[in-house]
């Protein structure tokens, strides 16, 4: 058989985290009874006029020049026309002339570093939602959704693999995260994908017939619909036949892409610029201040852990994963902390009960100074590790502090040497099996030991102290 | 006393001085509504009891001893594409034959809150398309000078309504004459201001880098009155300029000066040229002879690309109305058919039964012109041609303060004598689009009458945000032509 | 640049523009944009080189508003004049096929 290449370009959807719409005073909030966030201007209402959020424009901006694009000193709005029921205007503002970004890349590392050509960024308004009656032949149609302000991130054709796609969305997502423009989920909607993709014989130079596909709503889906698109392609290429260029749907639970009906008026949308609309002219003194509003973004941060703080690698990638945690992080490190304790709290503990209460790192609310507290309070052996991964689950929940949490709730070890050693040598009185086992080399033993301790103590005795004191006790 | 016979601001006088009481003031209005109504019909919608209503509070307010307007108590009927809060704003159209909004245009806010009391709503033609306002769904308005003859459009029926004193002052709108126009039909007053100086907010859109709201009455004294109330940025409209903040000392009523001494006028020869009313072009000429008297400096003078105009407004109207009256599917708002198979034929029954023929011709030629392919050759070459015009416009307004012609090339036309043509109906437009298409402020204004009795109008455009000169100078020739 | 208005054309364009004509008034559509475009045509002749298309009056730019949440619920108004709606929702013909 003969080789094949796939080339893939991606259009990403990426919904803005602003607090009202792009064109109203409506709230972006998710959930409300239907029809609850909307007003005159997101419903399409006769008379009504869109105003622009600068929020959005000051979001596509920071994207963009965290994706290495050029900013467009003139930008402007355009219609878009169709008629669809999610569409209550029957067009979208858009921008199609004189997008706002243009020319950006993003790097990924799959086998090798290489770039991916952003061709542009554009700015506009979000659909409403339909919902299918099962039984009656009719959908309902909210309104909440329209008018929430979207970015849409155009690639060049510049993956080829599955993988690398998933890398540069990856990439994609960490990098918008850590702007805090948006949350990028792709189960919830926040970032939506679609997959421009052709196949060609290797070497070849031009490009083939492309199809979109649309509903991918998971890495995993998108890994499954590229397979299964490339080898539907090179199928009928193989089989003597030509790819039509269509919009296809993602259909997960079969594992297969159909045709999507083709709208009638497809693709003739009689884009023109928006008359409702004044251009935007962006000067160079607000891209600066965009500019010096950027963070420290994922890549450069991982350099800079790297000689700055001695912790392993892997603990470096999984904290700057997320802003927040990498935040966290540096916060409390710079409070006086051990870097790799921090590191153990926030990689062990953190990330386990955000994974239990199913919560975004995001939503982590964890003050540094009450994490450095803690740590503290464990080096200066006020209280033992388990007592310590106690208070964190309670700081985790509460954010309390843990001095104050561990004075009200008596959890400090109030054992004196001497006092523990009494009890200790009762300890080693009641378990003469165990003392013996371990004099004759068990050395399993001492865990028993010091188990019997810590029930006796009620876990108010350091460990340490403990194991110090038995060995003392036993070795002689 | 005939109340009927006031002008709006001494009306406004009367009330203040408590000598006619705002009830009064709208009893006299629905009194010549009853009256007029079954032969002109120039209401889409009245609302008797609404306007009692108003009165009464108004009344309050000003026994109260709040400090109100010029204006406060007088009745003021509003173009139908005009949103008003719980009355009906249908657009003269089937479309939205039960559409009752749930908020007010600002234009419509501000008239509230200075106290004017609003009657109805008044005919147009359907959307705004067409110059007559027989593509009304709802029946055609007479002119009240000659029942048999149009009262001009698209505004008719505010126009109408003023000169049959169904009302005394009316809020009209203009995309591409269209306040004017019938202002000159009707014989009353009518202004359309700069571009992006009244909100657009609440008005029902359909070529929205056009149009603007403005004010219509019986003389330029009330038109200045109510254009300084609607007159003003506004935060819900992103194209409502921040100049006219700023403007002429925030007073048009200041400006009602019997002086157009030193004033530059200039009279484009193309407004003249062929095809102009031989009565029209002479009532004209004599008003421009009147200001040459009084002490202006009055030439002719040469526009060029003028045959471009109407083609090229043609293509942008329509262009932004096809996308404007996308909106009316049937989901939301307006007329859904009674029967369909599906959505697609729910879009297509409901718009093809809703919208009329000129709606529908011109939706046709905006999705073709928009269309694939031809995009650049109609709305992106209109769109060149229109900064062709502003730049011939700036360059004669850098020798003028004004341009002086015709409102119209001729007076009310018979009913039904223009449906039958719409080439010539829209060559009737060619000297009000230039206003629109350049966003200068223009003025129509009454100037004599042709042999059939038919009122003429005259026409001044000043530089944007020059309403100031405009209203100075229509004033003064309305003093003294009347001498 | 004359087109000649076809019924293929006529049949596109009242496509794009929801709009299903009778035969007679496909007729009548054909004369019309035939002749509008005709005259509109001319436009063509205009010279526009160099020249810079004006979609907004005056050079005014970077009109916006603060992000800001002002509006509440607003579901009452919104469905006060639908056609058809049901549980706050609007109705429409089904929108997939099954």
């Amino acid at each position: 058989m003969k080789e094949y290449e796939i080339v893939i370009g991606l259009e990403v959807h990426v919904e803005l985290a602003t607090k009202s719409k792009i064109f109203c005073g409506c709230s972006t909030a998710f959930g409300g009874a239907p029809n609850s966030h909307t007003c005159p201007v997101c419903t399409g209402m006769p008379g009504s006029l869109p105003v622009l959020n600068k929020k959005v424009v000051e979001y596509a901006m920071a994207v963009g020049l965290a994706t290495n694009c050029a900013i467009s000193p003139q930008t402007k709005f355009d219609r878009k026309n169709y008629f669809y029921p999610d569409n209550p205007q029957d067009y979208q503002i858009s921008q199609l002339y004189l997008p706002i970004c243009r020319d950006g890349f993003v790097e990924i590392d799959v086998e090798g570093k290489k770039k991916v050509g952003i061709h542009e960024i554009h700015m506009e308004e979000d659909a409403g939602k339909l919902i299918h009656d099962e039984t009656k032949d009719c959908s309902y149609v909210d309104y909440n959704r329209a008018g929430v302000p979207l970015i849409e991130i155009v690639s060049k054709p510049d993956m080829r693999s599955a993988k690398e796609v998933i890398a540069y969305l990856e990439k994609l997502r960490i990098l918008i995260q850590y702007l805090g423009v948006s949350d990028c989920k792709l189960q919830e909607g926040s970032m939506r994908a679609d997959v421009n993709l052709s196949v060609r014989l290797r070497g070849e130079t031009e490009y083939g017939t492309r199809t979109e596909m649309k509903n991918l709503s998971s890495f995993k889906a998108i890994t499954r619909a590229v397979d299964y698109e490339s080898k539907r392609q090179i199928a009928l290429l193989e089989s003597g036949q030509v790819v039509e260029q269509e919009t296809r749907r993602w259909d997960d639970e079969k594992g297969a892409s159909f045709t999507m009906r083709s709208k009638e008026d497809a693709q003739d949308y009689r884009y023109f610029p928006e008359p409702d609309l004044l251009p935007l002219l962006i000067d160079h003194a607000w891209i600066e201040t965009i500019k010096a509003k950027q963070p420290e973004f994922r890549d450069e941060k991982i350099k800079r852990y790297q000689t700055e703080y001695q912790i392993p690698e892997y603990d470096i990638l999984i904290l700057t994963e997320n802003k927040h945690t990498a935040d966290i992080f540096e916060a409390t490190v710079a409070l006086g902390a051990n870097p790799k304790k921090v590191s153990n709290w926030i990689m062990g503990e953190a990330l386990r009960l955000l994974k239990e209460s199913e919560k975004d790192a995001k939503d982590l609310c964890l003050t540094p100074a009450h994490l450095a507290k803690l740590i503290e309070l464990v080096d200066k052996r006020v209280i033992n590790n388990t007592t310590a991964k106690e208070v964190f689950e309670v700081m985790f929940h509460e954010d309390v502090d843990p001095e104050k949490y561990v004075r009200e709730h008596g959890l400090k070890m109030e054992m004196e040497d001497g006092q523990l050693e009494d009890m200790i040598r009762q300890v080693i009185e009641d378990n003469p099996q165990s003392v013996e086992d371990y004099r004759n080399g068990k050395k399993k033993a001492m865990g028993f030991l010091v188990g019997q301790t810590m029930k006796a103590t009620k876990g108010k005795a350091d460990p340490a102290a403990i194991n110090r004191i038995l060995s003392e006790l036993l070795d002689n | 006393m005939d109340i009927n016979e006031l002008s709006a601001l001494e009306l406004g006088q009367q009330i203040q001085k408590k000598e006619i009481s705002v009830k009064e003031a709208v009893e006299a209005s629905f009194q010549k509504i009853e009256e007029k109504e079954p032969t002109l019909n120039c209401y889409v919608t009245t609302d008797y009891e609404g306007a009692l209503l108003q009165a009464e509070a108004v009344q309050d307010r000003i026994n109260r001893g709040e400090r109100m307007g010029a204006l406060a108590g007088v009745p003021i009927a509003v173009k139908d594409n005009i949103c008003t809060k719980n009355l009906r704003t249908t657009c003269s159209s089937k479309m939205l034959y039960n559409f009752v909004p749930t908020y007010d245009s600002e234009a419509v806010t501000k008239l509230k809150n200075a106290g004017l009391i609003i009657l109805g709503k008044t005919n147009m033609d359907e959307f705004g398309m067409g110059s007559t306002t027989e593509t009304s769904y709802y029946g055609v308005t007479k002119n009240p000078w000659d029942i048999t003859r149009v009262p001009g459009g698209s505004s008719g029926g505010s126009c109408a309504a003023v000169a049959a004193k169904e009302t005394f002052l009316a809020l009209g709108t203009d995309t591409g004459g269209s306040i004017r126009q019938p202002s000159a039909f009707c014989g009353v007053t009518g202004l359309k201001p700069t571009y992006g100086t009244v909100s657009r907010y609440g008005l029902i859109a359909y070529g929205s880098s056009l149009e603007q709201i403005g004010p219509i009455g019986k003389n330029v004294s009330d038109c200045a009155a109510l254009l300084e109330l609607i007159y003003g940025r506004d935060v819900k409209d992103s194209t409502s300029v921040v100049e006219c903040d700023a403007s002429p000392d925030g007073s048009f009523m200041g400006m009602l000066k019997e002086d157009v001494r030193g004033l530059r006028i200039g009279i484009p020869k193309e407004f003249l040229a062929e095809g102009l009313n031989e009565e029209v072009k002479a009532s004209v000429l004599k008003a421009a002879h009147g200001f040459e008297e009084n002490g202006a400096i009055v030439e002719e003078f040469s526009l060029a690309n003028v045959s471009y105009a109407i083609p090229a407004y043609y293509i942008i109207a329509s262009c932004e109305a096809s996308s404007n009256l996308g909106r009316y599917d049937g989901v939301k708002y307006g007329y859904r058919s009674k029967e369909y198979q599906g959505l697609t034929d729910m879009y297509r029954k409901s718009r093809t039964e809703g919208f009329g023929t000129e709606v529908k011709r011109r939706i046709m030629l905006g999705s073709f012109a928009l269309s694939s392919g031809y995009y650049e050759a109609y709305y992106l070459k209109a769109l060149k041609a229109r900064t062709l015009m502003k730049q011939e416009f700036e360059k004669a307004f850098a020798k003028y303060d004004l341009i002086l012609g015709p409102t119209a090339p001729t007076t009310a036309m018979k009913l039904g004598e223009n449906l039958q043509d719409p080439i010539q109906m829209y060559l009737g437009d060619m000297d009000t689009i230039f206003a629109n298409m350049t966003g200068c402020p223009a003025i129509s204004i009454p100037c004599g009458m042709d042999s059939k009795g038919l009122p003429i109008g005259l026409q001044l455009m000043a530089n944007c945000f020059r309403e100031d000169t405009l209203i100075q100078a229509a004033y003064a020739y309305e003093r003294f032509s009347e001498a | 640049m004359t087109k000649k208005i076809d019924d293929k054309t006529i049949a596109y364009v009242s496509t794009l523009a929801s709009l299903e004509l009778l035969p007679e008034e496909k007729e009548s559509a054909k004369k019309d944009l035939s002749q509008m475009l005709d005259f509109v045509d001319c436009l063509s002749q205009l010279d526009t080189e160099g020249v810079s298309p004006m979609s907004n009056v005056f050079n005014e730019v970077n009109v916006f508003r603060e992000d800001e949440v002002v509006n509440s619920d607003g579901s009452e108004a919104t469905l006060h004049n639908a056609p058809e709606k049901k549980d706050r929702y609007f109705v429409v013909p089904k929108t997939i096929e099954p």
